[in-house]
C-alpha cells in the first residue's frame, strides 16, 4: 500500500520523521537540563535584542551567528516597510508577534481526527491523502506505531553515500558551522529588504543542503524528509549550495492545506549554484487564505534568490494557491557566462486573496538566458499581480530573455495586473515580452457541459489547461497533486 | 425519442424560434435545412440548454423527460449530443483528458464504473481511425490549432465515443473536402441504429447523398414551414428557398 508513488513514500517518510523526533525528545532528557527548559518555552510577544539573544541561545548557536542576527536587527530597525506592492493589509504590529513557539505537547494536540475541523478533513479526502497522513497533517497526537523504518534508512544511507548534506539549518549550525557562515547572507544580504532583514534577525528554522562537486543528488529532496519539521517556521531560512557540476531537485511545501497560528510568514531562500551545476526548486504553497472576508489568512512575504556561476542553471517552479497575501519574487542572478534562469509560476487567487508575485532576472554574464512563464488566475474578488524585472547588465553580451505572462479571469469582480520592468544596458541583449489576458469563455464552459461535465469540473479543467506549461515543469507526482489542488481551490468560484 | 411542441425562444430579447414543432422517433434521421439566420443553430442551443437562450413557451421532451428543466450537463447525460457549427478551442486541455472526463461523467450518471485508461484509450483510437484523424490528435489541446475540417471530424469522433441517443449535427459538413465529407458521413452511418436518432442540419443536398434522411424539414423564420422526404432536399437544391417563403407569404396574405 505504501510502495506506489512518491506521495505514499512521503507518508511513510513523515511518520518515520516523527519517530526521529520522538527519539530526539527522549534523548534530550539526558542533555543539560537547562537547554530543555528553554526549548519547552514559547516566547511572549515582542521583539528586541534580548529576544534575539534568547533565540540564539536556545539554538546553542556560535557567537558569530548571534552577531549576524543582531546586525540584521539593527538594519531592520532603520528600514521602512515597503508599500509598492499591489496589496493592501492593515499595518503589522511586530511587537504583537511571538518569535518562538515550542512544539505543541502531545496533550495540547487534538487527540483524534474527530477533534479536527471537518472542512479540513474534507479537503484531505478530496486530495486522496491516506488516513495516517491526515493525522500527521492535522497535528493529531499519534502513538509511536511505525511499520517501516527501512525507507527512511535507505534514504539517509543513499544521501550519505553520495556525500549530500540535508538537514535543518539549526542542525547545520552545529554540524557544519563553517559552511553556513560562508554562505548565509551571501545571496540575500541582511539589508536586502525589510522582510529579509527581519528574517535574518529572527529565523528559527529552514533547510540546509549541500551537494558536493559532480554529484547528482540520487533523489528529489523534499521538506517532508527533513527532520525537525513539526514546527514549520514562521521565519524559515533555507540555503542550498550546488557545488561545481552537481545537480539537485528540491521540493518545498505540500498540497494539503496547512493551518498555522502565525499570521506573518517571512522566509528567505538562498541558492548558490556553482559552475556547471543545476538546481530545480519547486514550491507548492497552500497556506490558509482566510475566510471569505479575508480574515485570518496568512501574510506571506518571501525573498528567494539564486546566484548562478558559469554555465549554471536554476529553475524556480511555483504553484501558489494559499495565503491571504503573497509577496514573492524568486530571482535569478545570472552572474556567470552562459548561465540560465527559469521561472515558471501559477498563482491562483480567489475570495479576498491578494497576490503580488513574479521574478527578477538579472543578466550579468555573457550569453545568459532566462525564461519567465507566469500564469495568473483570479476568481472572486481577488487581485492577482505579476511583477517582473529583467535587467541586462553592460557585460551581458548576447543575453536573451523571453517572458510570457498570461492572466485568466473567472467572473468579473476580480483583477489581474501586470507590471513588467525592463532595464537594458547592453545593445546586443534581446528581451521579448508577451502578455495575454483572457476569460474562461461561455462557449468553452458550454462545450464542457454539453459533453456532460458539471461547471466546477469544467472550470477546473480549463484552468488546468491554462497552467499546463508550468505544471509540466513540476515533478510528476507534484504535478498531479497540483492539478487536484487547483480543482479544489476553485470550488464555489463558478455559478 | 424527441418531441418539440410550439417552441418559442429568444436571444437577447429577440424572438428567434417562433412556434417550432418536431417529432422524432427512435432510429430516424431528420435533416433540417433553411436560409442563413433562420434559427437552426439556435434550435440546437435551445435543446442543449445554452446560457442566454430563453425559452418563452412550448415544451421539449426527450424520451419522456422534460429537457427544459435540466442543466446542460444533465441533458448531455440524458443522451443529447450537439456537434457544434463552430467548435471552440480549450488550450492546454488534451482531447484525451477532456473526453475521458466526459465519458466518465456520463457513465457515472448511468451508474457505470469508469472505463479503465487502457480500454478508454483503445476506444478513443478506434474513434479517431473511423473519422480519419491521426491518433496524435488525442494528445493535442481540444480543437487547439485544428483546421476547420479537423474540428468537424473531432466533433464526430466525440460523438462516436459518447454514444448519445440523440445527435444534433450542426453543419458538420461545411468546410469539408469531398473525402472528409464521406468520412463524416460514414461515421454517422456507422452509428445509425434503431435506438439512436439524428438531427442533421445542413445547407447541402450533397451530405444527404451519403446520410440518407428519413425526413427533410425546412426551417425559416423560426419555424418549420415545410416537411417532406429525401426528395425535398433535391428540390431545394435545385430551386433554393425563395419559392417556399414566397408561397408562405402568399398563404398568409
Ligand atoms: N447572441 C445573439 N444575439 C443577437 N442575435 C442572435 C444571437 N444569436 C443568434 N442571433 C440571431 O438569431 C438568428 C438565428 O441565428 P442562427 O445562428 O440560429 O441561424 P442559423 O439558421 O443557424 O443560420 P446559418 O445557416 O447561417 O448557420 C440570427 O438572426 C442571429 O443573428
Ligand atoms: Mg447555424
Amino acid at each position: 500500500m505504501y510502495t506506489a508513488g512518491y506521495s505514499r513514500l512521503v507518508s511513510i517518510e513523515r511518520r518515520d520523521m516523527s519517530e526521529e523526533q520522538i527519539e530526539k525528545v527522549l534523548s534530550r532528557e539526558y542533555e543539560a537540563g537547562f537547554v530543555t527548559d528553554i526549548e519547552s518555552e514559547t516566547f511572549e510577544p515582542g521583539l528586541d535584542e534580548d529576544v534575539i539573544r534568547r533565540i540564539s541561545a536556545m539554538k546553542n548557536e556560535p557567537e558569530w551567528m548571534l552577531e549576524w542576527r543582531l546586525k540584521a536587527y539593527a538594519i531592520w530597525l532603520e528600514m521602512e516597510e515597503p508599500d509598492w506592492a499591489h496589496v493592501q493589509y492593515p499595518k503589522i504590529d511586530f511587537q504583537k508577534i511571538s518569535y518562538y513557539s515550542a512544539p505543541k505537547s502531545m496533550a495540547d494536540k487534538p487527540q483524534s481526527l474527530d477533534e479536527v475541523d471537518p472542512e479540513l478533513l474534507e479537503t484531505y479526502k478530496k486530495l486522496g491523502i491516506p488516513l495516517e497522513e491526515q493525522m500527521m497533517l492535522a497535528g493529531v497526537a499519534v502513538d509511536v506505531v511505525f511499520d517501516s523504518v527501512s525507507v527512511v534508512t535507505t534514504f539517509k544511507d543513499k544521501l550519505k553515500e553520495a556525500g549530500v548534506i540535508f538537514c535543518s539549518i539549526s542542525e547545520a549550525l552545529q554540524e557544519y558551522p563553517e559552511l553556513v557562515k560562508k554562505y548565509i547572507g551571501s545571496v540575500v544580504p541582511q539589508r536586502d529588504n525589510y522582510f529579509a532583514a527581519l528574517n535574518s534577525a529572527v529565523f528559527t528554522d529552514g533547510s540546509f543542503v549541500y551537494i558536493p562537486k559532480g554529484v547528482r543528488c540520487p533523489m528529489e529532496l523534499s521538506t517532508y524528509f527533513r527532520i525537525n519539521e513539526e514546527n514549520t517556521g514562521q521565519f524559515e531560512r533555507t540555503i542550498i549550495i550546488a557545488d561545481e557540476g552537481s545537480h539537485v531537485s528540491y521540493l518545498e511545501g505540500c498540497t494539503a492545506p496547512q493551518r498555522d497560528e502565525n499570521q506573518l510568514h517571512a522566509a528567505v531562500v538562498e541558492l548558490v549554484i556553482m559552475d556547471d551545476a543545476e538546481i530545480k526548486y519547486s514550491t507548492v504553497q497552500n497556506w490558509y487564505p482566510g475566510d471569505e472576508n479575508g480574515k485570518g489568512g496568512i501574510y506571506n512575504f518571501v525573498t528567494k534568490r539564486a546566484v548562478c556561476y558559469t554555465n549554471a542553471k536554476v529553475s524556480w517552479t511555483q504553484v501558489e494557491t494559499g495565503s491571504a497575501i503573497t509577496w514573492k519574487y524568486p530571482s535569478c542572478i545570472l552572474r556567470g557566462d552562459n548561465s540560465v534562469g527559469e521561472f515558471y509560476s501559477v498563482a491562483l487567487t480567489r475570495g479576498m486573496q491578494q497576490a503580488d508575485t513574479g521574478t527578477k532576472m538579472i543578466h550579468l554574464g555573457k550569453n545568459t538566458r532566462s525564461t519567465i512563464i507566469s500564469k495568473g488566475i483570479s476568481a472572486g474578488r481577488s487581485n492577482n499581480s505579476y511583477r517582473g524585472l529583467v535587467r541586462m547588465g553592460p557585460r551581458a553580451d548576447g543575453a536573451r530573455n523571453f517572458t510570457q505572462c498570461d492572466s485568466l479571469l473567472i467572473g468579473d469582480q476580480c483583477g489581474a495586473h501586470t507590471f513588467p520592468y525592463v532595464e537594458s544596458r547592453n545593445p546586443t541583449a534581446i528581451v521579448e515580452h508577451e502578455a495575454t489576458t483572457s476569460k474562461v469563455s461561455d462557449d468553452q464552459m458550454f462545450l464542457c457541459q454539453q459533453r456532460g461535465l458539471d461547471p466546477e469540473k469544467a472550470v477546473a479543467m480549463i484552468v488546468n489547461g491554462f497552467c499546463k506549461e508550468v505544471f509540466k515543469e513540476l515533478p510528476m507526482e507534484f504535478a498531479v497533486e497540483a492539478g487536484k489542488l487547483l480543482e479544489i481551490s476553485l470550488e464555489g468560484s463558478v455559478g | 425519442m424527441l418531441s418539440i411542441k410550439n417552441l418559442h425562444a429568444s436571444v437577447e430579447d429577440k424572438l428567434i424560434l417562433k412556434g417550432l414543432d418536431l417529432e422524432i422517433k427512435p432510429g430516424e434521421v431528420h435533416a433540417i435545412m433553411g436560409p442563413n439566420g433562420a434559427g437552426k443553430s439556435t434550435m440546437g442551443y435551445v435543446l442543449s440548454g445554452k446560457d442566454g437562450y430563453t425559452v418563452e413557451s412550448g415544451t421539449v421532451e426527450l424520451n419522456g423527460v422534460n429537457l427544459l428543466d435540466l442543466e446542460p450537463e444533465e441533458r448531455a447525460k440524458e443522451g443529447l449530443f450537439l456537434a457544434f457549427q463552430y467548435p471552440v478551442e480549450i488550450p492546454g486541455v488534451s482531447n484525451l483528458e477532456f473526453l475521458k472526463a466526459s465519458v466518465d461523467a456520463q457513465r457515472k450518471a448511468r451508474g457505470e464504473d469508469d472505463l479503465s485508461a487502457k480500454e478508454f484509450l483503445k476506444q478513443a483510437r478506434e474513434a479517431c481511425k473511423k473519422v480519419d484523424l491521426p491518433a496524435e490528435f488525442l494528445k493535442r489541446g481540444v480543437n487547439e490549432g485544428f483546421s476547420g475540417g479537423e474540428k468537424k471530424r473531432n466533433e464526430i469522433m466525440q460523438m462516436l465515443l459518447l454514444k448519445p441517443k440523440l445527435c444534433i449535427l450542426d453543419e458538420s459538413d461545411s468546410g469539408l473536402d469531398i473525402d472528409a465529407l464521406k468520412v463524416v458521413a460514414d461515421g454517422v452511418n456507422s452509428q445509425r441504429s434503431p435506438d439512436r436518432s439524428f438531427i442533421v442540419i445542413t445547407h447541402y443536398q450533397r451530405l444527404l447523398d451519403y446520410i440518407k434522411p428519413d425526413f427533410v424539414h425546412v426551417l425559416a423564420d423560426g419555424k418549420i414551414i415545410k416537411s417532406g422526404d429525401a426528395s425535398l432536399a433535391l428540390e431545394l437544391d435545385a430551386q433554393g428557398y425563395g419559392w417556399l417563403t414566397e408561397q408562405r407569404e402568399g398563404d398568409e396574405a
